[in-house]
């Protein structure tokens, strides 16, 4: 049982852009703002001009359901905007269009890994409403001279997800986001990779105070450094005597501390109405429609790739914690040995593509079956072919031209023996100080072999041969007993092996 | 130099848009009814002499048109009357100019009118009063004052409005000219600078119910950027009919009561009589909730309004004071952009919908507002029309109520039961008093706009109210 | 009835600057009006519902495409209105 010490209570507001949508939500104007000049996608809807007027986009309102299905909530008949009436210079008509009374979805939950097993995190709603514009402070936000707007994202459509004060710890909390990212990101309806897909306002409290609710927060990492920076802080306040006050903070990314907001009166009075301009929306028998509709989500996906393809729960954890990579895996898995596959795009795959801050979508599943249908035909090593999937993500090409460019197929056995043989008489000293327990001149002679072979063995294999001709004493291992040792020396140093090998050596004229 | 459209239309046709353009914009240029904040002198030229030149047609081609300047139009500054959008230029144009466009007509200006359409009189305007054809001490009514002293001073053939709680019908009836508040929904917003969204319609103006019917045709119909609009075209022009015989008319006894002026109230009686006389029939109605109709109106028109105003901060258009903080900047943006009217309903509005007084003004405006609602769908069970007095009397003196918020809002109490209900109601002038005019109101059903236009044509066939012109114009 | 604190309160929350004077003048003006609205208490409206929108309209939507027709304004006609602007951007006044 955890116990939760301080009594943290962390809830999260997640907000989700639904940026795969090709246009806003209350106007036409395109999505795809990312890489464009401030104020390039806007119109007199999202600037908020004078006599301007909202129309709602009906796919946002699909891409609601299914969020609010997905996260196992009641999905409304009836349901309505609101006006949030606040100031902001983000907000280009001082007021958000949003939902209050009637949100499309409320009442579900997610299931995550809590500090001591599964943690039932409740959804307490998932509505719509509309992105504000992006500021940009010259420096800090509490130094900056003057604030830049830019309202390209004004009118994104968002879907709010806010959670019951459920979790007890940041970790728990980094836990629900990368859950809740896994679960939208099934739903094509947004991309988690662009910047401000999914942005955090944090609310924590510890025992002894009041909440503070943290605004800003645009990275996941940055959500669990705010909180952790906070139950410090709260900590502190109370240690010293002081009280933890209600309170807005502005998450500091760079410097990873939070500010307070508080100005003159912090008290807010949203003074919520509905939107005059937008009429209600009466949409009993979309969600059974829209749920017939819905993909497998990733929990039930994970349970299915054990049972279906005998893998560990782990891997089918990390394989489905995205869909496209889920996609990957089980049309590979269809083609190759699904345990050997989940291996590969798992453990190396994954990782690699980690490492480059790149999505599964940066490599092909063609080549990832040509790499198993090599290894599985011991035509590369190991490590070739984990050569061969990172050339491909920095260089391209493909595994064909890769083995013959680097010379990667595996050298035959023999080949190896040679090379083991030749080793051990060009370096005998090597070879003695192994034979005497040094068990680390072993290395030397590995690179020797791998030298000769221009790379192309198999390191593992190049060690089990130089062991077996130097331990045993004989090579190759058959028939141990039977085989008589002998004492030979090459140079000046006298090295025990098996006759056969004493009498290859001598016909290779070495001794 | 009062003339219609058809008369314009001769005019053109013999000589040219932009000669009757001209004319328009020289009368406008010597005025002193201040109804104009701006006019497009260069480019309704421009544009008439493009007419001309390509023989454009179009149920208004070549015909001014003034816009009151709350509408937005592309290239032509837009104030709502305030110094918060002074200079303010929309790089759009609303639905209705586009509409306006399409159809040949040349915008000749923008109206004057109260500050953002908060007021009865075109008195809280920015740039200064606007004053009666009529009577030059006197108020033209208002908000769409601008626009209803340019037709009846001449200064325009056709105007437009916009009508929240009685904005065009008190300007058409204290200037003694035809304005109309279509139902809600027929005419698109989009462009409209918001004052209370869920009253509020456009309408036009006119020296007749058939010029009036012209524009409206022209600027009516769908729109797919205004969530409110209905998907209906309307065709009035053509069946326009000298005909009430058999009218059921409805006399809401409630309209008539204290404040009403006698002159208001006998004019109003006479009209009735006139259309008994024509066929019509004439039942005793009743609307009991009409009473409330005024304090419901003006709780839910300045709850809208508080949050439609919260645009106007000085960033994106209009207005900058000095910079400091954003507050600070945002709260002095405000208070020196609006005037004490705006202001006084700004905070009215936010108080109303404030934590802790949401229920007992905005909630409970708002069921009241159901009730007058089905004080109207209990009456047109019964009859066709309804017709009262436009106004409790006729035009007030400059000055006469600015500084008592209450009497002016009283004075809305025969126009603003229509906007809650959303229904059409015309103003047709029906008489005078003093030598000024009196207006009367025929009220229709959702959508029939049909039988109203019809009882309001008849009356005008079969009377000489809307023949009047003021003198010294 | 409105008091100064409370004018002062909804002065903050409607961004109105009021000067001491203001309040001064404002508070018996609005109060005369709220003092008017409460002809409405003489009404019954239990079981009455509000009407937000006066015509039964419901669902209407726009489908996901790029609008053509009032579509996007360019970066010079987004700004052009702006009192203040800086590298396309629209420039506000500092947050602290
Ligand atoms: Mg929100
Ligand atoms: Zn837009």
């Amino acid at each position: 049982m955890y116990d939760n010490p301080d009594g943290v209570m962390i809830g999260l507001e997640v907000h989700v852009q639904l940026n795969k949508l090709k246009t806003k939500v209350f106007c036409g104007c395109v999505t795809d703002y990312h890489n464009d000049p401030p104020n390039s996608h806007v119109c007199p809807v999202c600037l908020g001009l004078p006599g301007s007027m909202p129309v709602i986009n009906k796919k946002a309102v699909e891409a609601a359901i299914k969020i609010g299905l997905a996260l196992n909530c009641k999905v409304e008949e009836h349901t309505q905007f609101y006006r949030k009436n606040y100031y902001y210079p983000d907000l280009p008509k001082g007021f958000q269009i949003t939902q209050y009374d009637f949100p499309i979805s409320s009442g579900g939950y997610v299931m995550i890994e809590g500090e001591d097993g599964e943690l039932r995190v409740g959804i307490t709603r998932a509505h719509m409403e509309e992105d504000p514009g992006r500021l940009v402070h010259e420096g800090t936000i509490d130094k900056s001279k003057y604030t830049l707007i830019d309202y390209n994202r004004s009118g994104m459509a968002l879907i709010e997800i806010v959670s019951d004060p459920d979790m007890r710890s940041p970790k728990e909390a980094r836990r629900y986001l990368d859950k809740l990212r896994n679960i939208v990101g099934y739903l094509d309806v947004f991309d988690g990779n662009l910047e401000g897909a999914m942005r955090v306002d944090a609310n924590i409290s510890i025992m002894g105070g009041q909440r503070a609710e943290i605004k800003n927060i645009s990275s996941f990492k940055g959500a669990e450094r705010a909180l952790l920076f906070e139950i410090v802080r709260q900590k502190n306040v109370l240690r010293r005597g002081g009280v933890v006050v209600q309170e807005t903070r502005h998450f500091d990314e760079a410097r990873e501390i939070t500010l307070s907001m508080r100005t003159k009166e912090e008290a807010h009075d949203y003074r919520y109405f509905p939107e005059p301009d937008l009429v209600p929306l009466k949409i009993s028998g979309w969600a059974p429609a829209i749920k017939e509709t819905l993909p497998e989500l990733p929990d039930a996906r994970r349970m299915r790739f054990v049972e279906q393809y005998g893998i560990k729960d782990d891997h089918a954890k990390a394989l489905t914690s995205e869909l496209k990579l889920a996609i990957f895996y089980e049309d590979v898995a269809k083609k190759a040995d699904p345990k050997t596959a989940a291996v590969w795009v798992c453990d190396v795959l994954k990782g690699e593509l980690n490492y480059r801050d790149l999505t599964v979508e940066a490599f092909k599943k063609e080549h990832m079956l040509s790499v198993l249908e090599l290894l599985a035909g011991r035509k590369i090593t190991e490590d070739g072919a984990v050569d061969i999937i990172r050339t491909l993500l920095d260089k391209g090409g493909s595994p064909e031209e890769i083995i013959k460019e680097k010379g990667l197929v595996i050298v035959a056995g023999d080949i190896v023996e040679t090379a083991a043989l030749e080793a051990i008489v060009e370096n005998p000293q090597a070879a003695a100080d192994y034979q005497a327990g040094k068990v680390k001149a072993l290395n030397s002679l590995v690179g020797v072999v791998m030298k000769k072979t221009k790379g192309g063995a198999d390191a593992r294999k190049v060690r089990e041969v130089l062991i077996a001709i130097l331990s045993d004493g004989f090579y190759p291992p058959i028939e141990r007993e039977k085989i008589e040792k002998t004492i030979i020396k090459i140079g000046d140093v006298m090295v025990e092996v098996s006759k056969p090998i004493a009498n290859l050596l001598k016909k290779m004229g070495y001794v | 130099m009062w003339a219609s459209i058809n008369e314009l239309k001769e005019k053109i046709h013999a000589g040219s848009s932009e000669e009757v353009v001209a004319e328009y914009l020289e009368r406008i240029g010597r005025s002193k009814l201040n109804a104009f904040i701006s006019t497009s002198g260069e480019s309704a030229i421009s544009r008439a002499k493009e007419i001309d030149a390509n023989d454009i047609e179009g149920p208004l081609a070549g015909i001014p048109v003034a816009i009151k300047d709350n509408i937005s139009t592309r290239c032509i500054q837009t104030t709502c009357a305030s110094n918060i959008l002074k200079g303010y230029v929309p790089p759009y144009d609303a639905h209705v100019i586009e509409r306006l466009k399409k159809a040949g007509a040349v915008i000749i200006g923008k109206t004057n009118m109260d500050e953002f359409a908060m007021g009865t009189s075109t008195e809280t305007s920015f740039y200064g009063a606007t004053k009666n054809p009529w009577d030059m001490e006197r108020v033209p009514g208002g908000s769409s004052g601008g626009s209803a002293a340019a037709v009846a001073g001449g200064e325009a053939p056709i105007a437009l409005g916009s009508d929240t709680g009685g904005s065009v019908r008190c300007p058409a009836s204290f200037c003694g000219v035809v304005g109309l508040k279509p139902t809600y929904g027929v005419i698109s917003r989009y462009g409209l600078i918001a004052y209370a969204n869920s009253l509020e319609q456009i309408g036009p103006f006119a020296t007749s119910v058939r010029d009036v019917t012209t524009l409206f045709d022209v600027v009516a119909g769908y729109d797919p950027r205004d969530s409110t609009s209905v998907d209906k075209e309307v065709n009035y022009s053509s069946s326009l009919e000298n005909n009430v015989k058999g009218l059921r008319i409805g006399v809401p006894e409630e309209y008539f009561g204290e404040g009403t002026d006698e002159k208001v109230e006998k004019a109003v009686r006479d009209s009735i009589n006139t259309l008994e006389e024509l066929g019509a029939k004439t039942t005793t109605v009743k609307m009991p909730h009409t009473k409330y109709a005024l304090a419901a109106y003006y709780i839910i028109a300045m709850s809208e309004a508080s949050s439609n105003l919260a645009r106007f901060d000085g960033m994106r258009y209009g207005l900058r004071t000095e910079d400091s903080d954003w507050h600070t900047t945002f709260s002095q943006v405000r208070a020196s952009g609006f005037g004490d009217e705006v202001k006084r309903r700004i905070l009215l509005g936010t108080y109303a919908l404030s934590a802790g007084y949401h229920d007992k003004y905005y909630l409970k405006a708002l069921k009241v507002r159901t009730l007058i609602k089905q004080d109207f769908e209990r009456a047109f069970k019964d009859v066709d029309v309804l017709i009262t007095p436009t106004m409790p009397y006729p035009a007030f003196k400059l000055g006469e109520k600015i500084d008592d918020p209450i009497s002016l809002y009283l004075a809305d109490v025969d126009t603003v039961p229509i906007n809650l209900a959303g229904v059409p109601s015309i103003s047709v002038p029906c008489g005078f008093s003093g030598g000024l005019p009196i207006g009367l109101q025929i009220i229709g059903k959702h959508f029939d706009e049909a039988t109203i236009l019809r009882a309001a044509y008849t009356f005008e066939e079969n009377t000489d109210f809307h023949t009047k012109r003021p003198e010294g114009m | 009835m409105i008091t100064r604190k409370d004018l002062t309160h909804i002065g903050w929350l409607s961004r109105l600057e009021l000067s001491e004077k203001d309040i001064e003048k404002y508070t018996p003006k609005l109060n005369s009006v709220l003092d008017y609205f409460t002809e409405l208490d003489d009404v019954d409206t239990e079981g009455v519902p509000p009407t937000y929108h006066v015509l039964p309209l419901s669902n209407v939507f726009r489908e996901d495409e790029v609008s053509a027709q009032g579509g996007s304004l360019t970066q010079e006609e987004a700004l052009s209105n702006a009192p203040k602007t800086q590298d396309g951007f629209f420039k506000a006044p500092r947050m602290m």
